[in-house]
């Protein structure tokens, strides 16, 4: 389990949750990212913010923190190495 | 519209292809561009179904879900609930869906559902879906839907256009609707308890949209509306998302997850095939976003659209001059017998409206690229990649484009402002979008840059400056925004969830039509205004009139030839008008500026509208009329002007000092009567178009002493 934030590009994960009291939260589920959707960071932006995520075949984009929220699970079959722990 | 018509609204998710549609239904030009949020108002047309059925059909800004957010989602829920003053519901609603991302623009059809309305649904972008190998049975979709009219079109090529007629005519007739998902039972009596507890309050029973907008939404605006204001109310509100969550349910995400894995089944063997790829924006992304490359790409599309801009308008400019000269001097003879009737159209009409119309290709050319850059898919990704710059400050990578308009003309930056969701971000990004400078500031630029800078700095001096003043007010409008975001709105850092659309190649059509509309918008809302105040500025300058003033000059210096004596009489006119006397009165308050009079006269008559400076410094410098920015004439008596009296007598009054000071002056100032009027409908009030005004101006001056005072200390 790790804030979306905390992806690597080109990092592929499950979401587990997210905090709908937030407007940004409430957008994506309109957008169709719920619980148990697989999604992929695709990059972060040149400055490091915002972040491109796909998910159902579309690409979004989304600031760091506002992807503090959402929590995923990084799949196990995932290509990618995983993301450095918190420190 | 009529209210015996039948109305029929065009919704879906932005950037899907509804404007599209409307203009091949009707006939008409609604701005296109491959950009969420291209529609920012509703705009009808009449729309022929066949057999004589005709329909008013009206085009909608795009949004995702009824929960509406920004100012733009607001105008189609209020259309869709027929809520505006003096309007009713739609007849029927055609639901516009991307037939490459099927679930998620079911979603809005799902809560579209709920109004009870008759609805088609028409699946666009069926070219891009076959593309990308995607089957979509729709007879199979229509059955799951309850027999709603489903039509599979590419309104970008017109096809499936009739299908689309047929539909509308066949729901008006049959009045069908799309299914209703059953909600779970305990959802299903909160839903109740909240009908019957308005009905009991306000004594009718509201739509079960309604009660689902109270029910799943966190804002106040539905029961605002319906006039729900029992004290009991977020009680009754909290006791019934008790009953949600008692069924397992987050009362806020309880709306898209219900809705979602019911149309997850109604999916079920609709759609098949599909290679999954996401066609060219990978590939492309890599490139146009890459750390390093990205940066570099978009400085260097920047950098190359504004030099465009600046050398392709050049041309038409100086056309557009030359006809209004040639105007003037073919009408003036014509008028001569009534001197003011002469003057009023060649000083007033002509010169004013002229000054104006040669900003024109500026615009349009600015607008080009816009378009391009906005229908090709890459206007997103500029906002993706500028967003860590705006955001620190309270805007977001939505501002971009507002103020990247903003270097045309304020007006049409200020109407794209519409799809920022935030109320508070969009009033700081309306905020900056006049400190952008206009093309209208580039008059003053040009011919102090070409009397003063030029001349005595040689022509690397001069662009330096040129560039310099085009970056002063970005420089004051960002800690602008921060300061206003920060302290005075307290806005909280802003979601900035925008979709990056495919990429594709421009479509001419739809790029020559947005530009055209743009300068329409420029032209009808600018155009009227300007009209109105040259006529004005014109009569504080002509009045009163001294009908014996040539006689009195020519007593006095008989020497003089007829052309010296004719702007002679001219500078004495203007100064004794009762323009040149508030000039002369208010003098003082621009002298830590470095201003004299005729400055003062000059920069008073541009508040309504900047360009005017350049030809009343013509006329105020006596050369006579027809100043333009380029004149030789105008040039050289500037440069020969110095101080009658004072302590600066006898030096130059265009000191180095003076004129970077009225450059910046210009640059931060508000003089733009049409940029208010327009802030003012935007903001929703005069208020902030006079918090504008003052906070412009002032610091207009302010920065115009703080340069001339520490420029004439070190020259
Ligand atoms: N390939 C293809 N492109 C289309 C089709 N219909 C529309 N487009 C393109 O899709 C983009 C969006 O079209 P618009 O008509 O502006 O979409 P809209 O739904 O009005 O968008 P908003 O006003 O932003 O909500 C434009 O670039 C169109 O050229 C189609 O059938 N096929
Ligand atoms: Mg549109």
């Amino acid at each position: 389990m790790t804030p979306l934030s905390q992806l690597l590009p080109g990092q592929f994960g499950k979401l587990v949750s997210l905090n709908p009291d937030q407007a940004v939260d409430q957008r994506l589920m309109a957008l169709g990212l719920l619980p148990g959707m697989a999604l992929k960071l695709v990059r972060r932006a040149p400055l490091g913010d915002p972040l491109a995520i796909e998910f159902g075949g579309q690409v979004v984009s989304l600031r760091l923190a506002e992807a503090e929220s959402l929590i995923v699970d990084v799949a196990a079959d995932c290509p990618v190495q995983r993301p450095k722990p918190t420190p | 519209m009529s209210s015996k018509e039948i109305y029929v609204a065009l919704v879906g998710n932005p950037n899907t292809g509804k404007s599209t549609l409307f203009n091949a239904l009707t006939g008409l030009r609604q701005k296109v561009g491959n950009y969420p949020g291209v529609t920012v108002a509703r705009k009808s047309g009449r729309c022929d179904c066949g057999d004589g059925l005709k329909v008013e059909l009206v085009d909608l800004p795009g949004l995702y879900s009824l929960a509406a957010a920004s100012p733009d989602e607001q105008v189609v829920t209020d259309v869709l609930l027929g809520s505006l003053e003096g309007s009713q519901q739609p007849d029927a609603i055609v639901v516009v869906l991307d037939a490459t991302n099927l679930l998620r623009n079911l979603f809005l059809a799902s809560q579209l559902a709920e109004l009870n309305l008759p609805m088609a649904l028409v699946l666009n972008q069926a070219d891009i879906a076959h593309e990308q190998g995607l089957k979509i049975d729709t007879q199979l979709l229509s059955q799951r839907l309850g027999g709603v009219p489903v039509v599979l079109t590419s309104a970008w090529k017109g096809e499936g256009i009739s299908l689309v007629r047929r539909a509308i005519a066949e729901v008006l007739n049959k009045k069908s609707k799309m299914t209703r998902l059953t909600w779970p039972g305990q959802v299903e009596s909160a839903l109740g308890a909240i009908v019957q507890a308005i009905q009991a309050d306000t004594g009718k029973a509201p739509s079960s949209a309604d009660a689902q907008r109270i029910l799943f939404s966190s804002n106040a605006h539905t029961s605002n509306r319906l006039g729900w204001l029992n004290v009991q109310r977020d009680s009754i509100v909290r006791q019934a998302r008790d009953q949600v969550r008692a069924a397992g349910y987050n009362p806020l995400a309880a709306e898209p997850l219900i809705h979602y894995a019911h149309l997850r089944k109604v999916l079920e063997g609709v759609i098949a095939g599909g290679t999954g790829k996401q066609g060219n924006a990978a590939a492309l992304d890599r490139v146009l976003l890459h750390r390093v490359m990205g940066p570099i790409l978009f400085i260097g599309i920047m950098l190359g659209l504004f030099a465009s801009v600046f050398w392709l308008a050049k041309f038409p400019m100086q056309w557009i001059q030359a006809g209004v000269d040639f105007l003037k001097s073919v009408i003036a003879p014509a008028l001569v017998s009534t001197p003011m009737l002469q003057s009023l159209v060649t000083d007033g009409i002509i010169a004013g409206v002229g000054a104006f119309l040669v900003f024109l290709p500026q615009i349009l050319i600015l607008f080009l690229f816009v378009g391009i850059l906005e229908d090709s898919g890459y206007m997103a990704r500029a906002a993706f990649i500028m967003d860590r710059l705006f955001s620190w400050c309270g805007l977001n990578g939505k501002s971009f484009v507002p103020l990247l308009s903003g270097f045309a003309c304020a007006i049409p930056g200020l109407l794209s402002t519409r799809t920022i969701e935030d109320p508070k971000a969009r009033l700081a990004t309306a905020f900056a979008v006049p400190f952008m400078s206009c093309s209208a500031r580039f008059p003053i630029y040009a011919l102090m840059c070409a009397a003063f800078i030029g001349p005595l700095y040689g022509p690397g001096w001069e662009s330096v400056v040129m560039v310099g003043m085009h970056c002063v007010g970005l420089i004051f409008a960002v800690p602008t925004a921060f300061v206003l975001t920060r302290f005075v709105l307290k806005v909280k850092p802003q979601p900035f969830v925008l979709e990056l659309p495919r990429y594709q190649m421009p479509k001419p059509r739809d790029v020559i039509w947005r530009m055209w509309q743009n300068a329409a918008e420029f032209i009808s809302k600018a155009g009227t205004v300007i009209f109105a105040i040259t006529i004005i500025i014109w009569a504080l300058c002509y009045f009163p009139r001294d009908t014996q003033m040539s006689d009195r000059i020519k007593a006095a210096e008989p020497t003089l030839s007829e052309h010296e004596l004719q702007a002679r009489t001219q500078a004495a006119m203007i100064e004794q008008s009762w323009m040149g006397r508030f000039g002369k009165a208010v003098q003082p308050v621009f002298d830590p500026c470095g201003f004299d009079w005729k400055i003062t006269v000059g920069v008073l008559a541009s508040f309504p509208a900047r360009e005017v400076i350049v030809s009343t410094l013509g006329v105020t410098y006596s050369i006579g009329k027809g100043a333009e920015a380029d004149s030789q004439h105008l040039r050289t008596a500037m440069q020969e002007a110095k101080w009658m009296d004072g302590p600066r007598k006898s030096t130059p009054i265009f000191s180095l000092a003076a004129v970077l000071a009225l450059m910046v002056f210009f640059a931060l100032c508000s003089q733009c009567g049409p940029t208010i009027a327009t802030l003012a409908q935007e903001t929703g009030g005069w208020k902030w178009a006079a918090i504008s005004f003052f906070y412009m101006t002032i610091l207009a001056w302010v920065m115009a002493v703080v340069v001339y005072q520490s420029v004439i200390r070190f020259t």
